[in-house]
C-alpha cells in the first residue's frame, strides 16, 4: 500500500467531499418536496392526480438510476444547444454544466422512491386524529400542516434515514457526467498515480464515515421525537 | 450500368429497427445479458445470503463479528465503489493464485465477474432478508420439528426453511428487483450488458434520447414482469396463511 499521493490530492477530496454532500442535501430536500404532495394525492387526491403519481413511482423505481442520469444528461441535455435563442439566454450557464442534470436527475429518483414511502406514512395516521383535527375546526390545510404531514413524517422516520443512504449511495453515478464528487476525484487519483486498491479503499471508508453520521443524526432525530406512550397494542 | 446502392441513413425510431443499420437487435441481446448476469448474481447472492444467514444466527462469535463486518461495510459503500474494487481485486487474487499454481492468466469473461461482483454485494442484503425471514419463523414449529428428533440439517431442510419462503419473499422480490437494476452499473467497468450496449447506440448514432429512452422501456418492462411474477409467488407461498387485517 502506497499513500504518498494522498497530501497532494487532500485538498481536492476536501472539494469532491463537499460536491458529494452538495448533491446529497440539494437532491433530498427538492426530492422531499415533491415526495409529499406525490405521497399524498396517491392518498388523498382525485383519481386522475393520483393515477399520474403512481405512474411516475413506478418508472422512477423500475429503471436503473444510471439510464436516468444519461438519459437526462446526454439525451435531454443534447436537445438543449439546438433550441432557438437558448445560448444567449440566463439558462445557458446553467444547462451547460452537468451539475445541474445530476441535481435534476437524483431529484427525481428521491421523489419517486420516497413518494411511495410517503404515500404509506400518510396511510398510516390514524383516521381518528385526523377527524379530532377537522373536529377542532381546522381548515384541511391546516390538519395537513399541523397533524397529518407531521404524523406521516413520524411514521417513516426509519425509513427515511435509509432513503438518506441510499442517496449517499447514488451520488457516485454523477462523476459518470463528468461531476467532480468524491468518487470523482478517486477516479482521477486512480488515472494518474496508476494505483487501484488506495484510491478505492480511501473513497470507500470516506462513505462509510458519511453513513455513520447520516445513521448517527437520525437516531439523534428519532429520540428527539417524542413517542406516544400508550402502544396502540397492534 | 453498375447500380450503386445507397443504404438510406435510418431516422428516429428506424435506428431501433432488428436489422442492421438499427441496433434492436444488439439492444435485445445486451437484454438478455442483463438477465442472465441478474440471474446468476441472484442465485449466488442468495446462497451467500442464507450461509450468512445462518453464521449469523447459529455461528460462534468470530463468524459473526466476520459476517457483521460484511454486511455492514457493503451496505454503506456505494455499489459502483464496490463493483470496481471487487473487479479488481477479485481479478488480481485469481490471476495470483494462477500464477501460484503454475497457470497462464486469464481474462475472466464479462458474465462471470458480473455475476460474481453483483452477487457478493447482493449476499449482504440477502443475509439480513433471509436472516429476518428465519426469525420470523414461529419458534413452536420448530421446536415441534426438535422434539421429532430432526437433526440441524434435516429440520432447516423441511421445516425452517419453507415455512420461512413467505416472510422472506417481500424482501427477496425487492432484492431481485435492485439486482436487475445495479447490472447496469457493470457498464462503468464496460461489460457488454444493456446499458453499454445502449451507451455504445447513441454515442454511434447520436440518438441519445430515443436509445436512452428505449433502454429504460426495456428496463421498466423487466421490472414489471418481475413484479407481477413475484406477486403470484407470493400469493402461491401463502396460502393457508391468515390473511393480515
Amino acid at each position: 500500500m502506497d499513500w504518498s499521493w494522498l497530501p497532494e490530492y487532500g485538498p481536492k477530496f476536501i472539494g469532491g467531499i463537499w460536491i458529494t454532500i452538495q448533491l446529497m442535501v440539494y437532491s433530498l430536500i427538492m426530492g422531499m418536496s415533491l415526495a409529499v404532495p406525490i405521497g399524498l394525492v396517491q392518498v388523498a387526491g382525485p383519481r386522475v392526480l393520483s393515477w399520474l403519481a403512481l405512474a411516475f413511482c413506478t418508472v422512477i423505481r423500475g429503471t436503473p438510476l444510471l439510464i436516468q442520469l444519461w438519459l437526462i444528461y446526454y439525451g435531454i441535455g443534447s436537445l438543449f444547444p439546438y433550441m432557438e435563442g437558448i445560448r444567449e439566454s440566463w439558462l445557458w450557464p446553467i444547462l451547460r454544466e452537468a451539475f445541474p442534470y445530476a441535481i435534476f436527475a437524483f431529484t427525481i429518483s428521491v421523489a419517486g422512491y420516497a413518494g411511495e414511502v410517503m404515500r404509506a406514512g400518510f396511510a398510516g395516521v390514524p383516521k381518528g386524529e385526523l377527524e379530532a383535527a377537522r373536529a377542532m375546526g381546522m381548515r384541511p390545510f391546516t390538519v395537513l400542516r399541523r397533524i397529518w404531514l407531521p404524523r406521516a413524517v413520524q411514521n417513516v422516520m426509519p425509513t427515511l434515514a435509509n432513503e438518506c443512504v441510499f442517496t449517499l449511495k447514488s451520488t457516485p453515478l454523477a462523476a459518470t457526467i463528468t461531476v467532480f464528487d468524491v468518487f470523482g476525484v478517486g477516479t482521477m487519483v486512480r488515472q494518474e498515480t496508476y494505483k487501484i486498491y488506495e484510491p478505492l479503499l480511501f473513497v470507500a471508508g470516506i462513505y462509510i464515515l458519511m453513513t455513520g453520521v447520516i445513521v448517527l443524526l437520525f437516531r439523534w432525530l428519532e429520540n428527539r421525537v417524542p413517542r406516544p406512550r400508550v402502544s396502540s397494542g397492534a | 450500368m453498375i447500380d450503386i446502392i445507397v443504404q438510406a441513413k435510418p431516422v428516429g425510431i428506424e435506428w431501433l429497427s432488428y436489422s442492421p443499420p438499427g441496433w434492436g437487435r444488439n439492444l435485445l441481446q445486451g437484454l438478455a445479458s442483463t438477465i442472465q448476469i441478474a440471474i446468476g448474481a441472484y442465485l449466488l447472492g442468495t446462497t451467500i445470503g442464507l450461509l450468512g444467514a445462518l453464521g449469523k444466527l447459529h455461528g460462534g462469535p468470530v463468524t459473526r463479528f466476520v459476517l457483521e463486518v460484511y454486511t455492514t461495510i457493503i451496505r454503506a459503500v456505494p455499489e459502483l465503489v464496490l463493483i470496481l474494487l471487487l473487479y479488481y481485486a477479485g481479478t488480481d487474487l485469481l490471476n495470483r493464485s494462477l500464477a501460484a499454481l503454475g497457470y497462464e492468466r486469464v481474462d475472466i469473461s464479462g458474465l462471470a465477474a458480473g455475476i460474481y461482483v453483483i452477487g457478493f454485494v447482493m449476499g449482504a442484503y440477502a443475509t439480513e432478508v433471509l436472516r429476518g425471514g428465519i426469525q420470523a419463523v414461529p419458534v413452536g414449529q420448530i421446536e415441534a420439528a426438535k422434539a421429532y428428533g430432526m437433526p440441524f440439517w434435516q429440520r432447516y431442510r423441511r421445516i425452517t426453511i419453507p415455512a420461512m419462503i413467505p416472510f422472506a419473499l417481500p424482501g427477496m422480490a425487492n432484492l431481485w428487483l435492485i439486482v436487475t437494476k445495479d447490472t447496469a452499473l457493470l457498464a462503468v467497468v464496460g461489460f457488454t450488458e444493456l446499458a453499454t450496449v445502449t451507451k455504445q447506440a447513441a454515442g454511434t448514432t447520436r440518438e441519445y434520447l430515443m436509445f436512452y429512452l428505449a433502454a429504460a422501456a426495456l428496463y421498466l418492462s423487466l421490472s414489471l414482469i418481475s413484479t407481477v411474477f413475484f406477486r403470484w409467488l407470493e400469493r402461491r407461498y401463502r396460502r393457508g396463511q391468515a390473511v393480515p387485517a
